[in-house]
């Protein structure tokens, strides 16, 4: 989505110290509004500050997470992929047809992997191969991995998962560490390394900032791209594995609607939706804001949908807050 | 280019009576004069939507609340019906296009003053209102017992023949086709689109001309969502959930491109038609409904591969024209 942008660009002289920036940071802003919520939460409910509540109340957002990481890297460079939700219901679904054929949990992990590669490389195929634009392919996509869940399974459901499956959704490596958070923090931990300290992140911020820039540096912008979905459909793969072994059933209707969800999160983390910039410790911020936000309000027995108008709220003025502050302050 | 333009719509007639030919060599009925009547009344709805949300499309934008908007509009001429039964349909109508018209608005000032990408801003809208549907109705349904029976018996009025419903998508279609064609607004929508830097030399706003994209998507949905909630006879929180995928998937199909600037109301109309075949034409040859999506999809990836090459190849024409100048 080409956007534009008709004011100059205003350079300065030199570049502010690194303390500065820090503090007038979109991570130093999430921190702020993470800890508000967190401490309004905390004084709201008694039972907030409990540490198996908190272990509860991860499961909230870590499946979601793991996705938002790729969906973050996809983003900055330019693209969108929407299919993630329907690529877990397609996994979720071939993974319950392989218990149905009498798989055991290696096999099981093996076969979710390998559905959620094929579609993030199909996707990738049409993008890079075929050239056409991201946020097209994937809506439709979007409509053929769920539409064949859907096909296989229509209004049945699978259940039957090994009882060793089903610890990668609610089993605990330590105390109140479960296997999933620990699995987000992993995963936080390598997408920071790969988009902040490695030559494919910058190739991925090259490629956002201007495509054809980074072509004519010798990145190989067709190859980093389908990468980038094969990525995504690897981390949708993984969140299938867990949400699965979580619910223990698979319905074609699993994951509805998480592509919003994900896609909120990785703009709340401070990435520019038209690419070319964010980070990964600011969408582990907007997680577990999101995360704090829905826990908070359901212990406050606040239905799920009035949480989405929060979500929402959040959204646009996170976005517009900072447009309306540098308005204000250039007058 | 207008004769490319005229291809690809031949193209997607072609494919449409191609279609219908394959569903009527395996259920003959499918094509009498009184189904296919029927199916274009069943498609009327999304192609208004559709109609709405070219306009958007044209302008480099997109509108993802649209469902959302069609859902809280209708919810609250349900309410008002169920409420005060007395009132004029007409003006329950009037009132829902309004209230669809204000939502609308709100996107294309947040489009418009703020710079917010339309994505952002309408993702964050769709959620904003469905939720408020729910705090409006406290999660009830309106049942069809509630609403007056002349609320559900508008769009089924007979008129020569063939249910109001109709008549209004064909009016619709008409005013649309005067304002792409025949005024400057409409002409707007396609420089927006088209080149925004060179529009803004024309002299033409492109923030506003965005936002009125953004109102007249809004009305048309408050107007579907008046006739949507008259027509299913119910109204509640999910109506339409997931349909403005729908509304794209039509435009798309219709070969409205989404990089702007490239569309017409014949494709918006045919794209929305063939979605609509294929959802009527499933159950009758023994396809479960089940697959439609999946269907859907495919189709949406083909067409806009189909319409990716159309629109390399008119880039070639120009070059080459480009070139015997030159030369």
């Amino acid at each position: 989505m080409a956007e534009t942008q008709m004011v100059a660009r205003h350079i300065p002289d030199r570049l502010e110290g690194r303390g500065a920036r820090l503090v007038k940071s979109w991570e130093t802003l999430l921190v702020a509004v993470a800890l508000a919520i967190f401490l309004v939460n905390s004084f709201a409910s008694p039972y907030f500050l409990d540490p198996w509540n908190l272990s509860d109340a991860t499961f909230n957002f870590t499946e979601k997470a793991m996705i938002a990481f790729a969906m973050a890297l996809v983003i900055i460079s330019g693209e969108i992929d929407l299919s993630v939700a329907s690529i877990i219901a397609l996994t979720s679904t071939a993974m319950g047809y392989a218990v149905q054929l009498g798989f055991d949990t290696p096999a099981l992990v093996m076969v979710g992997l390998a559905t959620g590669l094929l579609c993030g490389a199909f996707n990738g195929l049409l993008v890079t191969g075929l050239g056409l634009p991201s946020i097209v392919v994937t809506i439709g996509t979007m409509s053929l991995f769920r539409g064949l869940s859907f096909v296989i399974l229509g209004d049945k459901a699978f259940t039957g998962y090994p009882a060793s499956f089903s610890w990668f959704g609610q089993g605990y490596v330590w105390w109140v560490f479960s296997f999933e958070f620990c699995l987000f923090v992993a995963l936080a931990i390598i997408y920071g390394i790969v988009l902040h300290k490695t030559n494919f992140g910058r190739a991925v911020y090259a490629i956002g900032n201007n495509q054809t820039a980074a072509l004519f540096s010798g990145v190989r912008v067709g190859r980093v791209k389908f990468v980038l979905f094969l990525l995504t459909g690897l981390m949708a793969a993984i969140a299938s594995i867990c949400l699965t072994a979580r619910l223990g059933s698979t319905r074609p209707s699993i994951a509805l609607g998480w592509e919003l969800e994900v896609v909120t999160m990785v703009v709340l983390g401070g990435v520019n939706i038209l690419g070319g910039s964010g980070t990964i410790p600011g969408v582990v911020l907007a997680a577990l804001i999101m995360g704090m936000v829905t826990f908070g309000f359901g212990l406050l027995n606040v239905p799920g949908i009035v949480m989405s108008i929060f979500i929402g709220l959040l959204l646009i003025s996170v976005i517009a807050l900072p447009i309306l502050y540098r308005r204000f302050r250039s007058h | 280019m207008k004769l490319l333009l005229k291809n690809r719509e031949m193209l997607l007639v072609v494919a449409i009576v191609a279609l219908v030919a394959l569903i009527a060599l395996r259920f003959p009925p499918f094509v009498t004069p009184g189904n296919l009547a029927n199916v274009y009344n069943d498609t009327s709805i999304l192609i208004i939507l559709a109609l709405g949300q070219m306009a958007v499309i044209l302008t480099r934008c997109i509108d993802l609340s649209m469902a959302a908007n069609l859902a809280l509009s209708g919810m609250v001429a349900a309410m008002i019906n169920a409420a005060m039964p007395g009132l004029p349909i007409p003006l329950v109508i009037l009132i829902a296009m309004a209230l669809g018209a204000l939502l609308g608005s709100i996107n294309g000032l947040l489009v418009w003053k703020l710079d917010i990408p339309p994505i952002v801003v309408t993702l964050g809208t769709l959620t904003i209102y469905r939720g408020l549907i729910f705090l409006l109705s406290g999660g009830a349904w309106i049942n069809a017992h509630q609403m007056s029976d002349a609320f559900k018996a508008l769009p089924r009025a007979a008129v020569l023949g063939f249910p109001l419903l109709s008549w209004l998508s064909l009016v619709i279609i008409g005013i649309m086709v005067v304002v792409m064609r025949r005024t400057p607004l409409g002409r707007a929508f396609f420089a927006v689109g088209g080149n925004p830097h060179a529009a803004v030399y024309t002299g033409i706003d492109v923030g506003r001309t965005r936002f009125f994209a953004y109102c007249l998507s809004g009305t048309l949905a408050g107007l579907s969502g008046y006739l949507w909630v008259s027509r299913y006879a119910v109204a509640y929180v999910d109506i339409a959930a997931g349909f403005e995928l729908d509304i794209i998937a039509a435009c798309v199909i219709g070969g409205i491109s989404i990089a702007g600037g490239i569309g017409s109301v014949g494709g918006a109309l045919l794209g929305a038609l063939f979605l609509g075949v294929i959802k009527n034409a499933l159950p009758v040859i023994n396809i479960s409904p089940f697959a439609q999506m999946a269907i859907s999809g495919m189709v949406i990836i083909i067409a806009v591969a189909v319409n990716a090459r159309a629109e390399k190849r008119k880039g070639r024409v120009i070059l080459r024209k480009a070139e015997a100048v030159h030369g």
